[in-house]
């Protein structure tokens, strides 16, 4: 039987070895074509503005990357914790307003140094959210939810009544970079990739690691992660300053593409369900979930927009078509077509070892032989 | 050497007095049972010690700390890890990544940005899955386990981050006599091999008296009697507020 005191020198050499042989996932993709997968379909992004020059194209593949960033920050918080922010509209808006006010203020000509200031719509955002993510955290679950949206109706109020530094209800405007229609997209469609790229590299470092863990775990049952010695008002305070940081990036983007900044669309309920919406649908708490729902739905909604923007009528397809995500996938597409492959896969297996019989099939686990009456009697 | 020690602990909930001036020790590397019927205020007491719950008046000190307004995470950090009555796992999380949420937080804050995954941790996670007997279960979801092996899991989570002392609330509840077995050989082992002290809450009388080298109990929110399972089994006060005449049976 196995002790917890291991055995001799040569035995712990193997250990590691061993370790990873019985934790393997068999039905896992490897992590080479995990890896090509997400460096194709970066390269896919990178090409799209080359091959689709048309600028009305372009243009939707901006709003596009903006969506990105913001999916894949808002899950850091929201998807890992289980903390649903439909408050995050107030880090895109501290975003929109620190870029175009300090554009203003620092008279900063127009052109591409416009764009060296989106960085500190981030970092305004974020430095934003430490004060209101304490007060908010206090609260759980549902009571959370009702409070985010509070805290977004606060700032839009505020962006409104302090007209002498906003602009109140007529706006701040952002003169735009001097470039022609065939290119000015670019930049802000790259820009607006970098950042997703940086958002996703967090976000994939966050999960591998044992803070990521604490955070999954807090979702799961938070109570019990602080009896296990996590830090959870730490835990969740950092994830909603980085998800407030990309979050305000995609603001500061916003800002510089469209050149007006107006508290109503800075602090948009609706910008938030989007991107809510887009999380759910991919994969709540998932790395592709946001890339993929955010990828999918942010032109569809940007198409429909542009179709119907005069009435209302795209937020109600874009409506319907949350509702039969929702009734057909519950749990977003990436964890519940993992789950089907999974059990597709464990069945095929299953099948090939009842028609061959023999010891050591493909399954790199073995039964362990020490210790007996574990199986409960299924008592599920 | 008392490794708890909970001195005149008070704490009420609204007209309810679930601890009522209660002060107990808990030895070090011995394994302690807890009993006393329902409402006794044995969770309360688990609660009281392990941060959950903040007594109203009353100390409870972790080897010589007092933890009295601790947080249950730094409880945690001082060696006290505890199981509940109702078993709670992370059922989104894979069964390695259950274990590996309490495991190797010591190392100062920028260690929480590596990897919970690493070769060492790995090892170690083994070792804890081998001796619960989980391991084909490694990568399965922890909320597809049946209840039994989430209790093991449970018991894992905490056994990884060797501490010193785990606090058992009804390991034996829902739990088939040949799986309690097993727990209750894994308890004995830990208790040998590392020495780990054992708080054990349970109804189940069989299991406390076989396992245990100390019992106290509960009554009322205070410490009724404690000492070895023989003396306390055949103590009149206890087999009144707790055992009934059934146990005489048992007893003989």
């Amino acid at each position: 039987m196995t002790t917890l005191h291991a055995g001799t020198a040569p035995a712990e050499l193997l250990r590691p070895v061993e370790a990873e042989r019985a934790f393997r996932d068999p039905f896992e993709p490897s992590k080479r074509s995990r890896a090509t997968a997400w460096v194709a379909l970066f390269a896919l992004l990178a090409a799209f503005p080359i091959v689709f020059s048309n600028p009305a194209v372009t243009s939707i593949g901006v709003f596009t990357m903006m969506f990105l960033v913001a999916a894949i920050g808002w899950n850091i918080f929201s998807g890992y914790s289980g903390y649903v922010s439909i408050g995050h509209a107030v880090y895109y808006g501290f975003g929109q307003y620190a870029v175009a006010l300090l554009i203003e203020h620092w008279h900063v000509t127009p052109g591409a140094s416009e764009l060296a200031i989106i960085p500190l719509g981030g970092i305004v955002a974020a430095a934003v959210a430490v004060p209101v993510g304490l007060i908010l955290l206090r609260v759980r679950k549902h009571t959370f939810i009702v409070l985010t949206i509070a805290a977004m109706f606060i700032f839009q109020l505020l962006a409104f009544n302090f007209a002498g530094f906003t602009g109140g209800s007529a706006g701040t405007n952002v003169v735009s970079p001097p470039w022609t229609g065939t290119v000015f997209n670019l930049p802000f469609y790259y820009i607006g990739l970098g950042a997703a790229i940086l958002a996703l590299l967090v976000s994939w470092g966050i999960r591998r690691s044992k803070y990521g863990l604490g955070l999954l775990a807090i979702r799961d049952d938070e109570d019990r992660a602080k009896g296990l010695g996590i830090r959870v008002t730490r835990a969740k305070l950092i994830a909603y300053v980085a998800s407030a940081f990309f979050v305000g990036i995609a603001g500061g983007l916003y800002a510089t593409f469209v050149g007006a900044v107006y508290p109503q669309f800075a602090f948009d309920p609706t910008y938030d369900l989007a991107i809510a919406v887009m999380v759910f649908v991919g994969g709540l708490g998932t790395l592709p979930g946001p890339v993929l729902g955010a990828l999918v739905l942010a032109p569809i909604q940007q198409y429909f927009y542009i179709q119907f923007g005069a009435s209302t009528l795209y937020l109600i397809i874009y409506g319907i078509l949350f509702i039969v995500i929702l009734l057909t996938l519950p749990a977003g597409v990436v964890p519940s077509i993992s789950d089907r492959y999974r059990s597709w896969m464990a069945s095929r297996q299953r099948r090939r070892e009842e028609a061959t019989p023999t010891v050591g099939g493909a399954m790199p686990v073995t039964v362990p032989a020490g210790p007996v009456g574990i199986d409960d009697g299924g008592a599920r | 050497m008392n490794l708890l020690e909970v001195d005149e602990v008070t704490k009420a909930y609204g007209g309810i007095q679930a601890l009522a001036g209660c002060s107990m020790t808990f030895e070090e590397g011995k394994i302690n049972g807890l009993i006393g019927p329902n409402g006794s205020g044995k969770t309360t007491l688990f609660n009281v010690m392990t941060g959950y719950e903040r007594a109203d008046s009353g100390s409870v000190h972790v080897a010589g700390t007092d933890v009295t307004a601790a947080s249950p995470d730094q409880v945690f950090s001082l060696g006290v890890g505890r199981t509940f009555q109702l078993t709670r796992i992370f059922p989104r999380l894979t069964v390695v990544e259950n274990l590996h949420v309490a495991s190797q937080r010591d190392g100062g804050w920028m260690s929480e940005f590596s990897r919970w995954s690493s070769p060492s941790e790995k090892v170690r996670s083994k070792e804890v899955l081998d001796f619960v007997g989980l391991t084909r279960l490694a990568a399965e979801k922890a909320g597809n386990l049946s209840y039994g092996q989430q209790k093991l899991l449970e018991f894992a989570c905490i056994m990884i981050a060797r501490p010193k002392a785990m606090l058992l609330d009804e390991p034996a509840g829902g739990v088939n006599p040949s799986l309690l077995l097993h727990l209750g050989g894994r308890i004995k082992a830990l208790n040998e091999e590392e020495g780990t002290t054992f708080v054990i809450v349970e109804h189940d009388m069989e299991f406390v008296m076989g396992l245990c080298d100390k019992v106290s109990v509960m009554h009322q929110g205070r410490c009724l009697c404690a000492g070895e399972p023989e003396t306390v089994r055949s103590d009149p006060a206890v087999l009144e507020a707790y055992l009934g005449t059934d146990m005489r049976e048992v007893a003989r």
